[in-house]
């Protein structure tokens, strides 16, 4: 057993064959990005329903105006507004590559960030006990070869979302990510094998570093070489800011061929106190958001056609504001896709409403769409899963979605 | 409190409980794997009741043997006040500000730095030159005290005798994490972990939980202080200041806020699945309502802590919280909140698990979890006893239990620095190495703190930065691998060592550093 591990490990890192060269057969490799919002953000502003009357009774200091008033909401539809941080996005939505889902999310109740992260992540809602993460189980399933950087996780720490038996590469933050580093050195990796022989998490941790590493900074280093970082950060208000981390994933998805899937997560959406509405700090955050989101699709480039961004949150909050100007924990929220191949300019899924009787325990956005719904559509029709596969990926899943159709483009 | 003579025969009690233990595991070789030998034993004290092996440790086990070693090592962590601190730490300690200055004082300083900035961006506006100290002045004034906050905590970690109070410190602090970046914690953070977490590490569970609650830190963190009774009114007198100032009429709370009600039954006492509605965490809040802060205290160059019950801010109403009615009664609900929480069998439960995932394995052993759990419900929540318990149990020195821990970020800084004895000039470096790697020390921004299993940690880019890390301090510290090899002593296996002997002399620091022996505890 120990000489297999090692001989398998030596195929990659010391035959000298680079992976780059088994490349994937067919056009165009289809990809998806998940982008979460860790910490619950208040999906009622980020798509604020303007037609409705218990909107803005609900959130007397905290309602964002209607479309045409000062600093109001950018036109969606007759009910749906964009909150006006989110500007970056609009030429998106007008150019008929970003929908929304509302009142979506987890058919379970819990109102526990924690919980409602894992069940998000672990893509079994209710279930506590499923050990890996969707898209680890996706990154599985998904029709074509193997890679080491099939499947990238961006930030310093593991998501629960890729947890699982199928190898995903990882991209640090900040401008240095791909910077040479100790590691990176044939000889201290030899050594490293060894010593890890006997350990097979941390050998396969290893070669998944080396091999990943190795991949991602041939790609980086490929083609153009004025988009590699300096420049690309050049502008952005830090060189530590979610834009240009995004940029940067956006980049390595477009150069690297074979990069499919990709997942980052941005936090500090739990707004209980002053959120603001127009001004303050929801308007803050969803603008460094929306200025990431469009930096991602900028750094995809021609990659952005073949491209979908899912952003998505463990669940929404509360419809009225509560004692502080802000807002405690709900249940529906928005899921927002973004990319060319979504059908956009459209709001997907079935509105409740917000009369009181429509309303989640008398007090949140009711769930009408499941997120694996939402997903299911997107992971057959776009990257191809049999029906088999995304049994697999969302075992246990509710039944197809009457908008599936309507998601993507023909 | 406990007599001397007491806490003495006690101490005595544990040592020979431990030699029990020894035997017992040496009976239960054959499902168990060969037990852990005296050494072994030693090295997985240091390992897991405190940041690891100083080269001053080995040499006390080689001079006093494993065995007596262990014995009294264990005698005197459980009586960290007997300890002698070092003098070097001692006058480290003295010369930060932050532990001497009280929780008026601290949060005065922060308004006042705040003000200051308020009114250098007014004039900005106004086109008048402003004060470039005043601009930042929040972050001159509050980025240095988090600053020593943070000397405070590494200094101890890695020089204080006292090692397992210094980890059951992390251990609750984590548990009952506050978040340096929000408002007014950074600067409270210091007297948070002195004077709400330290004091009951081995006290009553009870102890810390009140005097979380009521410290400003948890307040502000879980905006406590700003939930009050619906339709509240502030009084007279600062309606006339507001109707002057219509721009922070919508900061004024009107209502209840449920943040720390949830989170304190979610994540402090009974667990997500400890059996609790939204209902009972909105009537939880309600019983908590007025528990804030004397604000004015601050502002005026008051001194003392800051907790204070403010009634008109209560809901005098009746609730219905955990089944129970809870008739109006002012402060005394939410203290009979917290005793009800505090010896609820669930609260049990959940901190016996999540000691024993700290502590012994990421799947804790389910046995070990109910005799914590049982010791827990029987002790009315005495934390020394459950860490006694701990310590006793067989789980505890298992073999499977040995090594078995992947190392978080905080602790591969620490036991990498004890272990090659070296004394860090630049705090800084250090703890912007914690935040690249995901765990900035008080930084984490979510009430759930840091987790502590491999799942959580293990990947290509943490195993980038500890090679790093390694190869750095490797190259540094001018410590040889025979010298960190014979600080590690039993903690590094045999095929690692003998791995490493046909490893280049330049690389094999570093690669002890980042064997999976020393990622391990």
């Amino acid at each position: 057993m120990l000489r297999r591990q090692l001989l398998h490990f030596g195929a990659f890192t010391l035959g000298g064959l680079p992976v780059s060269l088994v490349r994937a057969q067919g056009g165009a490799q289809k990809k998806l990005v998940v982008v979460m919002l860790r910490g619950a953000v208040d999906g009622l502003s980020v798509v604020a329903p303007y037609g409705e009357r218990e909107y803005a009774a609900s959130r007397p200091q905290i309602a964002l105006a209607a479309p045409g008033a000062a600093d109001g909401l950018i036109k969606l539809d007759s009910l749906f507004g964009l909150h006006p941080s989110l500007s970056p996005l609009k030429r998106h939505w007008d150019g008929g590559q970003l929908a929304f889902v509302h009142a979506s999310g987890s058919p379970d109740p819990t109102r526990s960030h924690f919980d409602a992260q894992d069940y998000f992540e672990s893509g079994t809602p209710g279930r506590k006990s499923t050990p890996d993460g969707w898209m680890n189980r996706l990154l599985a399933a998904l029709p074509g070869e193997p890679a080491p950087t099939r499947a990238i996780s961006q930030g310093s720490t593991p998501p629960r979302i890729f947890a699982g038996t199928a190898s995903v590469a990882s991209l640090g933050l900040g401008p240095s990510a791909l910077q040479r580093r100790a590691i990176d050195d044939p000889k201290l990796q030899a050594g490293l094998a060894r010593l890890y022989a006997n350990d097979a998490q941390l050998s396969g941790t290893l070669r998944d570093t080396t091999e990943g590493r190795g991949e991602m900074s041939r790609s980086m280093a490929a083609g153009d070489s004025k988009s590699m970082d300096a420049s690309a950060d050049a502008g952005a208000p830090s060189a530590r800011s979610f834009a240009a981390d995004a940029r940067r994933l956006g980049q390595l998805i477009r150069k690297d061929a074979h990069t499919q899937l990709a997942f980052t997560a941005v936090g500090g959406w739990d707004t209980h106190v002053n959120q603001g509405a127009a001004r303050g700090q929801l308007a803050n955050r969803l603008a460094s958001l929306g200025e990431g989101l469009d930096a991602l699709a900028a750094g995809l480039g021609e990659a952005y056609k073949d491209t979908v961004i899912v952003v998505a949150s463990e669940f929404g909050r509360t419809l009225r504001q509560n004692g502080n100007g802000g807002t405690d924990h709900g249940r529906g929220n928005v899921i927002w896709l973004l990319g060319g191949p979504v059908a956009g300019g459209q709001m997907l899924g079935e509105w409740p409403g917000l009369d009181i009787s429509a309303l989640a325990d008398g007090r949140d956005l009711a769930v009408r769409t499941d997120f694996r719904q939402v997903l299911a559509p997107l992971l057959q029709r776009h990257l191809g899963l049999s029906e088999a596969a995304l049994a697999a990926v969302f075992p246990q899943a509710p039944q197809t979605w009457r908008y599936a159709d309507k998601l993507l483009r023909a | 409190m406990k007599n001397r003579r007491f806490v003495l025969s006690s101490a005595a009690a544990l040592a020979s409980g431990i030699m029990l233990a020894a035997r017992r595991s040496q009976a239960a070789v054959v499902a168990a794997g060969p037990a852990l030998g005296a050494e072994e034993r030693a090295l997985h004290a240091l390992n897991r009741l405190g940041y690891g092996p100083r080269p001053a440790d080995a040499a006390a086990i080689a001079a006093q043997g494993a065995g007596p070693w262990l014995e009294r090592f264990l005698t005197e962590q459980l009586e960290p006040r007997r300890m002698p601190q070092p003098e070097g730490l001692s006058a480290r300690l003295a010369g930060l500000e932050v532990l001497k200055l009280g929780q008026a004082e601290l949060v005065g300083r922060y308004r006042g730095a705040v003000k200051a900035a308020r009114e250098a961006r007014r004039e900005q506006a106004q086109g008048m030159q402003a004060d470039a100290d005043a601009l930042n002045a929040v972050r001159e004034k509050v980025r240095p005290l988090v600053a020593q906050a943070a000397t405070a905590r590494l200094s101890r970690a890695l020089e204080s005798p006292a090692q397992l109070e210094e980890v059951l410190t992390e251990f609750w602090f984590n548990h009952f994490n506050v978040f340096a970046s929000k408002n007014a914690v950074g600067v409270l953070v210091a007297d948070y972990e002195q004077r709400a977490i330290r004091p009951h590490v081995l006290g009553r569970f009870r102890d810390m939980l009140g005097a979380t609650a009521k410290h400003p830190a948890m307040l502000i963190y879980l905006d406590n202080a700003q939930s009050v009774v619906a339709g509240y009114e502030p009084p007279k007198r600062a309606r006339r200041f507001l109707a002057e100032r219509p721009e922070i009429k919508p900061r004024v709370p009107s209502g209840l806020n449920e943040n720390y009600a949830r989170e304190l039954m979610e994540l402090h006492t009974l667990g997500v699945d400890g059996g609790y509605s939204q209902r009972d965490v909105t009537e939880l809040a309600r019983m908590l309502t007025g528990w804030g802060l004397d604000s004015r205290k601050a502002l005026i160059g008051g001194t003392g802590d800051l907790f204070a019950f403010d009634a008109r801010k209560h809901d005098a109403g009746s609730k219905t919280w955990l089944g129970q009615t809870v008739q109006g009664g002012g402060q005394a609900e939410g203290e009979r909140a917290l005793d009800v929480l505090a010896s609820h069998p669930a609260t049990a439960r959940h901190l016996a698990f999540k000691f024993a995932q700290a502590f012994v394995a990421d799947e804790p052993p389910a046995n070990l979890v109910q005799r914590l759990a049982d010791n827990f419900k029987a002790t009315g929540g005495d934390l020394r006893e459950f860490t006694r318990t701990l310590i006793r149990a067989d789980e505890f020195w298992s073999r499977e239990a040995y090594q078995a821990k992947f190392k978080t970020p905080y602790q591969y800084l620490l036991s990498s620095l004890r272990a090659l004895d070296v004394q860090p000039t630049n705090l800084q470096n250090l703890l912007g190495a914690l935040a690249q790697a995901g765990q900035p020390l008080y930084g984490a921004q979510t009430p759930d703190g840091y987790k502590n299993t491999a799942a959580a940690w293990r990947n290509p880019e943490a195993l980038t930065q500890r090679v790093q890390l390694a190869t750095t301090l490797g190259q540094r510290s001018g410590v040889t691998a025979e010298k960190l090899s014979s600080t590690l002593g039993a903690s590094v296996s045999e095929p690692t060592r003998r791995t490493l002997a046909g490893e280049p002399a330049s690389q094999q620091v570093a690669l002890l550093l980042a064997s999976p022996d020393f990622m391990k505890r």
